[in-house]
């Protein structure tokens, strides 16, 4: 929601991609979020995936609810078309667009409130139908617009400013994700951009559900001392599993790793997601496993990041619904409608 | 108890037979079977399932009225009645006419007191001829159906070689099963011809009163319509009455819109919900895509916040509401037309929509298609709404008719052409003076046309503010387009009365076939009545004129509160006692009978105050 015109001019040295694009050709309006959101940086972690992938930013369909982090749309990727829908209501939005062109990227956006609150039956059933779309929860566990009530994925125990603990049990997104068949399941912390920005663009680059929850701590409602969101409690308790690179062909391959301690799995497109072990037993294809790890090492107070599961090579919507390759969005008549002789056909059976 | 019976009802191609049946019986494609007979006999009919909200086991009704008039409303009363089901007996006995005919299986026993003395009792062993001829018990009892088809074929005089052609075509390839219902309905009609006085005092005689008219639906029928609409996709929650219309979309998609390679050219999803059908169809419509939702008043209910975003960010959607008995859960499968201003208004705020009136299956096939052209160019949610009379039953119908000239038109879309050629785009800017602006499809350029949609306020440019004039400029800017929409909305139909009249009667949707039969029968009395069938809203402004032409117009409506008449003095500031309303809202569909004693009562009380007294 900016009220202020952003310049247009930039420096003529900038680094550009593989489409002559700059940094700042990817970037939005000005934020009008509180200074130090960790939404902010989620945004320019996107803006950063998008110029890397050199995705064309027409190319992307924006969508997200209600909430601070729904707003976000509008501070990322100013030339795609962005729809800020209704609370909770991204996903099925999202869903018709992607039916209508199964050409455009989705990318949703939603908070903690928007999809585990109000909108967790549409977050869960867009999971569940396997809609090709990037997925992002800006979690800050906390109400911000509304002034810091407590949210759905608020930990137990977890303290509000004011000083009231939270008795509800928390949803764990990545769990339901998971458990939902989503293709593509990452967690991260907007603090950490060096681990995010390869993780959003694992994501963009594969074609199913992939579900981001994205820790991003509240600076205004939620960043106390007590709180399981804050800054400091999450680089405390951050337990990532590895770390990724996104090559997409071009990418040079630079790092030198020790045998074993790389994992690459190449996505249905051609891209490969190189991992990097930080924890040796982790396998990031076993579901069941995945689902067991998260749970287990929650339970020892641990908040684990990193991406969680990859499926590489997944069905999708479409798939599902074995629609034609061609946008339906373009279908003009000779495809659509029957015609009067059809019709015909049709009168002389009712009679 | 009533005196004896001493006349029988009698009537050629003029009387009522009620099916009482068990739900899940099989009784439907026998019912369906003596239906299709008598048209094919060149005779119009008019059918109607009355029906519980169960699968199996709870009573069910089929209802057919044979009239040579053409007459398709509901008429009222039973001349025969085919009494299959003993949970309902009593009732189903109760509701014959006095002289009328009760058809019964005979095969046990039922005491002469629960038959009534002023009515003809007509039985036939119907079981016991069945379980002596067939072994099978789920046979013995589908069966069944066809042999009291088969009795009645001799007691009403169908032509049984009408019977045979549409077993033929409905069996053809499978002469297995064939054979047991040929011989069943032999079965029936042999007994029913050598131990009865057929015919009975109601006979059917081969008439050419139906002519290329087609039997069908209407829930089908906008399903259909949709396909020719060029609806790509459809989301849905099951509920009914709506569901046969999300089915009749796919069914007709799978006809005419599968590649040879199997692959589809539509998209249909069963959401979780009412709230994410309607958002799939308004994600799928602001990307460029045709899409509908078919539901019912619930699903109307929850739906309206997304309406709201529809009508304010401008996407066009298709909303077809299948009426049903509400408020709540009401009487789900049960008629009437008590969602007129729910849709008219839905949503919070200052909302109006288009709300289209379908009076019969050849109109659902048309709103159905024209829907789309309709959201398509005024960018805002169309309402179609069906009730569960005219979306659940097979009326005889005009033909569906479609010119192939005719192409889709999608309104104002801008291109990637326009916009590389610098044509100005402002997304709420309304270039045209005709209040509605141009938008783009996601994707459309590279650096152009892009804008951000949002539900709150905005400038003509699509950019957010809360000042006030912006919004005021937007609101004002919709209403300017709500007035365009009467231009582009179906026009109300007008009949005028046989004589000059200062009487007038708007009716709409469903009440259609019951209206023009008591219009016809008010003439026969000396009342003449101008009857202006409403089609759309917003109003023309026909109806407008018509208001004022006319001392005292009667609203005939399926609801309590005389919703369509509220809409008509709120937006034409129309006098309320200028607007009689006439109310049937019992969940049955309205009959002639009904309309005919509610005008012509307050009519001749205004000529003939004591006899106005009186009858009230």
């Amino acid at each position: 929601m900016s009220f202020l015109p952003k310049p247009k001019l930039h420096h003529p040295k900038l680094p550009t991609n593989a489409l002559g694009y700059t940094r700042r050709d990817y970037e939005g309006a000005i934020s009008t979020l509180c200074a130090g959101c960790g939404h902010d940086s989620i945004s320019a972690a996107i803006i950063q995936a998008c110029f890397e992938l050199d995705i064309e930013p027409h190319r992307v369909a924006k969508m997200s609810g209600i909430g601070c982090s729904s707003k976000t749309p509008d501070y990322f990727l100013g030339a795609s078309h962005g729809f800020n829908s209704v609370h909770g209501r991204m996903p099925s939005v999202l869903t018709g667009a992607n039916l209508a062109n199964r050409e455009l990227l989705y990318l949703g956006v939603s908070g903690d409130g928007d999809s585990a609150s109000i909108g967790f039956g549409q977050f869960a059933h867009s999971i569940r139908r396997g809609v090709n779309m990037t997925y992002i929860v800006e979690n800050n566990g906390v109400y911000g617009l509304t002034k810091g009530q407590f949210s759905a994925t608020s930990d137990k125990g977890s303290k509000a400013k004011k000083g009231t603990v939270n008795t509800d049990e928390a949803i764990d997104l990545i769990g339901i994700a998971l458990q939902l068949g989503a293709t593509y399941v990452a967690r991260s912390f907007s603090g950490d951009k060096d681990q995010l920005v390869p993780l959003i663009k694992g994501a963009m680059r594969h074609d199913g559900p992939a579900f981001i929850d994205c820790i991003s701590p509240c600076v205004a409602f939620n960043n106390h001392e007590g709180s399981t969101k804050s800054y400091d409690f999450v680089r405390e308790h951050n337990e990532a599993m590895n770390r990724l690179d996104v090559i997409t062909g071009r990418a040079p391959i630079t790092a030198d790793y020790e045998p074993g301690e790389v994992r690459e799995v190449e996505q249905h497109d051609g891209s490969i997601l190189r991992l990097r072990k930080l924890h040796a037993e982790y396998d990031p294809t076993n579901r069941v496993a995945a689902m067991h790890h998260l749970h287990e090492r929650k339970a020892a107070g641990e908040i684990v990041t990193g991406l969680l599961f990859i499926d590489p090579e997944p069905r999708d919507l479409h798939a599902n619904l074995n629609t034609v390759a061609r946008p339906l969005n373009r279908l003009g008549d000779a495809a659509l409608v029957p015609g009067a002789a059809a019709l015909e056909a049709v009168n002389a059976g009712l009679r | 108890m009533r005196d004896p019976v001493t006349s029988a009802v009698t009537g050629t191609n003029d009387f009522v037979v009620k099916f009482a049946n068990v739900n899940g019986s099989g009784s439907a494609s026998a019912n369906q079977l003596f239906a299709k007979a008598i048209l094919r006999m060149g005779i119009p009919i008019a059918s109607r399932n009355i029906f519980p909200s169960n699968i199996q086991g709870l009573p069910t009704w089929f209802e057919v009225r044979v009239s040579g008039e053409g007459h398709l409303g509901r008429r009222g009363g039973v001349d025969l009645m085919v009494a299959m089901n003993p949970q309902t007996w009593e009732r189903d006995v109760a509701e014959i006419d006095p002289g009328g005919y009760l058809f019964y299986d005979s095969t046990r026993p039922v005491p002469r007191s629960r038959f009534r003395e002023d009515i003809h009792v007509i039985g036939v062993p119907l079981t016991e001829m069945c379980n002596a001829a067939f072994t099978d018990a789920r046979q013995r009892q589908l069966l069944k159906n066809i042999m009291y088809v088969g009795a009645l074929s001799a007691l009403l005089q169908i032509d049984p070689a009408v019977v045979e052609t549409l077993l033929s075509e409905q069996y053809k390839g499978k002469e297995k099963l064939a054979k047991p219902n040929r011989d069943a309905f032999q079965m029936g009609r042999d007994w029913a011809l050598a131990n009865l006085a057929c015919p009975l005092g109601l006979t059917l005689e081969p008439a050419d009163k139906v002519g290329n008219r087609i039997y069908v639906d209407g829930n089908s029928a906008a399903g259909l319509g949709a396909v020719y609409g060029g609806a790509t996709v459809c989301a849905w929650y099951p509920i009914t009455p709506s569901t046969s219309l999300a089915e009749g979309f796919e069914k007709y998609c799978k006809k005419f819109r599968t590649e040879p390679d199997g692959r589809k050219r539509y998209a249909i999803v069963q959401a979780e919900d009412e709230l994410a059908s309607i958002g799939i169809v308004i994600g799928a419509a602001w990307n460029g895509a045709r899409a509908f939702t078919a539901t019912s008043g619930p699903g109307i209910s929850l739906m309206q916040e997304f309406v709201g975003l529809s009508y304010f960010a401008e996407i066009p959607s298709v909303i077809f509401d299948v009426q049903r008995a509400g408020p709540s859960t009401g009487m789900p499968t049960r008629t009437q037309q008590s969602d007129v201003l729910a849709a008219a208004y839905a949503s919070h705020g200052d909302t109006k929509h288009i709300v289209l009136f379908p009076e019969d299956p050849h109109e659902c096939f048309a709103f159905g298609a024209d829907a789309f052209d309709i959201a398509d160019r005024l960018q805002q949610p169309v309402f179609v709404l069906l009730d569960l009379d005219i979306g659940m039953n097979d009326w005889l119908c005009e033909p569906f008719a479609w010119d192939d000239a005719r192409r889709m038109d999608r309104g104002k879309v801008m291109t990637a052409e326009e916009l590389e050629a610098g044509r100005v785009f402002g997304r709420y800017l309304d270039a045209d003076g005709d209040g509605i602006p141009y938008r783009t499809y996601p994707g459309t350029h590279p650096s152009k046309g892009a804008f951000f949609t949002r539900g709150t306020s905005r400038d003509r440019f699509a950019k957010y503010t809360e000042v006030g004039a912006a919004y005021v400029d937007n609101m004002q800017r919709l209403l300017q387009k709500f007035e365009t929409a009467k231009g582009i909305v179906p026009r109300p139909v007008l009949r005028q009365a046989a004589e000059p009249t200062r009487t007038g009667v708007i009716y709409y949707g469903s009440s259609s076939a019951a209206m023009r039969e008591a219009l016809a029968a008010l003439e026969a009395d000396g009342i003449h009545v101008d009857a202006l069938r409403i089609r759309a809203f917003p109003f023309h402004q026909d109806v407008e004129a018509f208001i004022a032409a006319h001392d005292q117009v009667f609203v005939v409506e399926q609801n309590r509160d005389a919703q369509l008449r509220t809409l008509l003095m709120n937006e034409c500031g129309i006098a309320p006692q200028q607007l009689i309303p006439v109310l049937h809202y019992d969940g049955t569909p309205i009959t002639a009978r009904f309309i005919r004693a509610a005008i012509g009562d307050k009519v001749l009380a205004q000529i003939l105050p004591f006899a106005g007294a009186a009858a009230e």
